[in-house]
């Protein structure tokens, strides 16, 4: 069976007709072409495909895309400025080494921005707690929640 | 995943006619738990109704010593609830500790009830501050609720609508974390109030029960001491590559002690 979505995807309003078991991230991935999204686990354990549904962190292999119907959605596309600059968030973990292979930071980076007006001054530990939902096998964390605590800082 | 009907009902009674169609059809609350079935192939619905265009069905109320939440609230915005803190803050605690950020922007706790997955938090919620859960036909207490793995007295298309807690005097929910999953390994809700003294166990048996030798000890003395005193038997226990029977039936009296000691 086939449903028609109209949803806002980084600000632009888009229209398609899928199958209504296609997930978010499918739909993101391979009818939008935006491919910064990942997709590590597909089994909503790695938090490597998580957007931003109206606001909210999700993990877009684990929820349809019929379940975004007219929402507004934010991929890491729509992080960055018109003219190329990056989110503060982005800016801070390329400052402070928040990633090795990058496989989880399009993940690592979205959750981060949720956490925006959520939590204030989180200690180090607040920040292992609220990103409990998305693995890292690389930098054994210790950069990213470095990076996060300076990307939150330069948001407020 | 298989290819199925989604029906996207605009209200309950539309939900409901659907759901009496009959045939292999399933719930879309937050999607949490079934995506992931039907990726395995343990489930393969041929239609699914989705119920969050369903009005009403998310709404928070504290009124009359009862803190009622609709099936459609998800986890996060229980344990945000200024009410719900306020009232039951260990309802709001046990919400705020399920999966992670973005599982409680998705997951409600109508699914969460429905499926009554062993390891679940809400089910030792339900069964120890002794809900009752409403559904489009009728109410059901948490005692006769959860039947077994994945088993509850649902019928085939009921529908969970909201569930409502009374108020205790005091509560507190811990969970001893697998830490792989961020399920229960074992988790003990326990409560003191109206019902008398109810605890409720969580991750250890194929689905949420009370633990009567427990309530019996803290309805003596609500004391950590008193719970580690009673010992629980490993009969009728999981065991798996996280841990053994015997270790869950030694946990039980640690964590509701813990618990104890917690309530507030
Ligand atoms: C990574 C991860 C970690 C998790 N950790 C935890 C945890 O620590 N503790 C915990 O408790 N849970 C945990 N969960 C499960 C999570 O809480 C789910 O949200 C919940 O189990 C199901 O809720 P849902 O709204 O997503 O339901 P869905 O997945 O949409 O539905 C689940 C089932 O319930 C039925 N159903 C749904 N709503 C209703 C209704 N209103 N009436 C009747 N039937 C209905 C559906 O038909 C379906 O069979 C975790 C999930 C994930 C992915
Ligand atoms: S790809 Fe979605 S959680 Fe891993
Ligand atoms: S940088 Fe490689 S997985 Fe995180």
């Amino acid at each position: 069976m086939s449903v028609n979505i109209t949803m806002k995807v980084n600000g632009k309003s888009v229209t398609a007709a899928v199958e209504a078991s296609t997930t978010l991230v499918e739909f993101i991935r391979e009818h939008l072409r935006l491919t910064g999204t990942h997709v590590g686990c597909n089994t909503s354990q790695c938090g490597a495909c998580t957007v931003h549904v109206n606001g909210r962190a999700v993990k877009s292999c684990n929820m349809l895309v019929a379940q975004a119907q007219g929402a507004d959605v934010m991929t890491i596309e729509g992080l960055a400025a018109a003219n190329g600059d990056m989110h503060p968030m982005q800016a801070a973990f390329k400052e402070h080494h928040g990633l090795q292979c990058g496989f989880c930071t399009p993940g690592m980076v979205m959750s981060a921005c949720e956490l925006k007006g959520k939590v204030t001054n989180p200690s180090d530990q607040e920040i292992r707690a609220c990103l409990d939902g998305n693995i890292c096998r690389c930098t054994g964390y210790q950069n990213i929640v470095t990076s996060v605590k300076a990307g939150l800082a330069a948001m407020s | 995943m298989n290819a199925f009907e989604l029906h996207q009902p605009k209200d309950l009674a539309s939900a409901a006619t659907l759901a009496g169609g009959g045939g292999d059809l399933r719930f879309l609350a937050g999607g949490q738990s079934i995506l992931a079935s039907m990726k395995l192939g343990l489930a393969s619905p041929d239609a699914m109704i989705d119920l969050s265009l369903i009005p009403d069905m998310k709404a928070i109320t504290v009124a009359g010593g009862v803190v009622k939440i609709g099936a459609m609230a998800k986890h996060a915005d229980v344990a945000a609830n200024a009410d719900v803190k306020k009232a039951i803050p260990a309802l709001a605690d046990l919400a705020g500790g399920i999966g992670d950020r973005q599982v409680r922007n998705m997951g409600t706790i109508g699914g969460s009830l429905a499926n009554s997955d062993p390891a679940a938090c809400y089910p030792a919620a339900a069964l120890g501050l002794g809900a009752m859960i409403h559904t489009n036909k009728r109410n059901i207490a948490a005692d006769s609720f959860f039947l077994g793995l994945y088993e509850t007295a649902l019928d085939a298309g009921e529908i969970i609508t909201a569930v409502s807690f009374p108020v205790p005097e005091k509560a507190a929910y811990v969970k001893f974390k697998n830490s792989a999953s961020r399920f229960a390994l074992v988790g003990v809700f326990v409560s003191k109030g109206a019902q008398g003294v109810r605890v409720a166990v969580t991750g250890a048996a194929s689905c949420a029960f009370r633990a009567t030798a427990l309530e019996t000890a803290l309805a003596n003395s609500w004391t950590a001491a008193a719970c580690n005193a009673v010992k629980m038997s490993a009969d009728n226990l999981n065991g798996d590559l996280h841990a053994s029977a015997e270790y869950r039936a030694h946990l039980i009296p640690v964590i509701a002690g813990r618990a104890a000691a917690a309530a507030k």
